[in-house]
């Protein structure tokens, strides 16, 4: 075994407390490797979401009954952990939405719609999941604002140095990155992206899907001014995300989605709108999952995330070095202290489709496709790769099983 | 499971693809891609004097096993039978042939030749796409 036990992390014991474990795929123990997509759910989220329905559920904000007050308190003690999670200055800054993706489109539509025109610029990265990159697209087009993709190295890290030629002739006036990305696990310098955005006078907007469950975040040090997270891959429920931006900016704002509480008075001549974060938080929000989702948080703490990304970095190293022994495989991305416990790879000959089958037969989950990055696909010059992705319940054994897996791969189409 | 969906004859066509290859000034053709896998086939058909009877067909494309090897049977299947026919051929008769349990994700794989030769056909004969097939023919390929 090639992982030694520098980090603090004891994954074996972690894996106990999430009980899809327990299962066997096609009779063998189930190898997931799939984090980045979604991360499974410990016993304690479960537990939690359970006795919130069973003892305190009611709808939020709306009763002064006992139980409505108790589901009240649920719901914000989940936003002040998701205000600390990511260090924000204020609660009020923290808005709960279905997803990171609506978090981005809230920004998009809601900010880029009253301030975008021709001549003005929003940058992306060539990195970006289609869900940081597809918003932005759309709005500019409609804006008439003109849309570019800050490109890679063949690293697979961000080319800051073409930044200044990229905006030569227009004003700057969004750059939106992602903090890890999805597909190559790539950390990028969001600080250094985020001053560079802020001297041209654009807004800074981070999309932390991937890169809040495995990498500590403080959007005071990140020098941003959104930043978009979520639930799901962070062991929480499916259905809830947040969305952090900065008060001056958020007041300003046209809110997104209108309806119940999420106004002041409405009368037929005029409605006015209510304050943050409530602007922004219109009809029922996911309740329960909210309260899910700061258990997750919870328990993504308690286990420490400057270990989880040792970790995983660990794991990324190993899984290179065994890559390395079998021979014929191309992977992608930065080196591991580098990047999030995410390996993109292809095994020469064989399509990915075809490489994910065998491996589930195996027990094996791992991502075949493009992983919501078609961009960084047509860079990569493929058409879809391989992706192995680890978070802080996956163990070695489960690498050399992939490895294994591979063998029976060649085996079988090679 | 694995082995069924890989047995020998898929693996074969797979390796050694039949009517691989493209038909130059070809009397219909139609190009796929399926968007999830990347999986890309094109269709390039030769009819005989009577503009019926599929004189020639072949595919060029990349893609998965699944993808690669239903297509080469399909070109087995097809020559040599009226344009009509396999406009209409039910997609059961391909899936029956390749004869392997497919789950929905690896059906949109084996049928992606099928639909590309339907385009091909249709286009052809000016005839409209079944329901069934369409959006097929508004893939473009990268």
């Amino acid at each position: 075994m090639a992982v030694t036990a520098r980090s603090t992390l004891d994954a074996q014991k972690l894996r106990a407390d999430f009980p899809i474990f327990e299962q066997k795929i096609h009779g063998k123990p189930l190898a997931y490797l799939d984090s980045a997509a979604s991360s499974q759910k410990p016993r304690q989220v479960l537990d939690v979401m359970r006795e919130f329905y069973e003892t305190s559920y009611a709808n939020v904000h709306r009763g002064v009954y006992t139980l409505s007050e108790r589901a009240t308190e649920g719901y914000e003690g989940a936003r002040e952990k998701a205000r600390a999670f990511v260090n924000a200055p204020s609660a009020r800054e923290v808005i709960f939405t279905r997803s990171a993706t609506e978090s981005i489109n809230l920004v998009a539509y809601a900010w880029g719609l009253d301030n975008l025109g021709p001549g003005d610029l929003v940058l992306v990265t060539e990195l970006e999941h289609h869900s940081n990159f597809v918003p932005w697209q759309y709005i500019a087009k409609r804006t008439g604002a003109d849309f570019r993709m800050l490109p890679i190295d063949d690293g697979g890290e961000l080319r800051l140095d073409g930044l200044d030629e990229l905006a030569s002739g227009a004003r700057v006036k969004v750059v939106a990155t992602n903090l890890v990305s999805n597909s190559l696990g790539t950390v990028n310098p969001v600080e250094r992206l985020g001053s560079w955005a802020h001297a041209q006078g654009a807004i800074m907007v981070v999309d932390a899907a991937q890169g809040a469950p495995h990498h500590r975040v403080d959007v005071q040090a990140l020098d941003c001014d959104f930043l978009a997270f979520s639930s799901h891959k962070l062991c929480g429920p499916t259905g809830v995300g947040a969305l952090w931006g900065r008060a001056e900016l958020l007041e300003k704002m046209a809110p997104f989605n209108l309806g119940g509480h999420m106004i002041r008075s409405v009368r037929l001549e005029e409605t006015t709108w209510g304050d943050l974060p409530y602007k922004f938080e219109a009809g029922t929000q996911p309740i329960a999952e909210a309260v899910g989702f700061g258990a997750a948080m919870d328990y993504v703490n308690a286990v420490g995330l400057e270990a989880i990304e040792e970790y995983e970095s660990e794991l990324v190293a190993y899984t290179l070095d065994r890559f390395a022994e079998l021979g014929a495989i191309t992977s992608y991305g930065p080196p591991p202290e580098r990047r999030a416990g995410i390996v993109s790879f292809n095994v020469e000959g064989i399509h990915p489709h075809d490489v994910a089958q065998v491996l589930d037969s195996e027990g094996v989950a791992i991502r075949a496709g493009h992983h919501c990055c078609q961009p960084l696909m047509t860079r990569l010059g493929v058409a879809a790769t391989n992706r192995a992705s680890y978070y802080l319940y996956s163990l070695p054994d489960e690498i050399d099983r992939l490895i294994e897996g591979l063998h029976k791969v060649r085996k079988i189409l090679g | 499971m694995v082995d069924d969906m890989y047995r020998e004859v898929i693996l074969d066509h797979y390796k050694n693809p039949r009517g691989h290859g493209v038909i130059e000034g070809a009397d219909a053709q139609a190009e796929g891609l399926n968007p999830l896998c990347g999986d890309e086939v094109t269709i390039y058909l030769q009819f005989d004097e009577d503009g019926e009877t599929i004189d020639e067909v072949k595919f060029s494309g990349r893609g998965c096993a699944i993808s690669q090897a239903s297509t080469s049977m399909l070109m087995e299947m097809v020559k040599g039978r009226k344009a009509e026919e396999i406009a209409a051929l039910p997609k059961e008769e391909l899936l029956e042939e390749i004869g392997i349990p497919l789950t929905p994700i690896r059906l949109k794989c084996a049928l992606l030749g099928l639909g590309v030769l339907k385009v091909a056909l249709h286009r052809a004969k000016g005839t409209a796409l079944p329901d069934e097939w369409a959006g097929l023919d508004e893939l473009e390929l990268k």
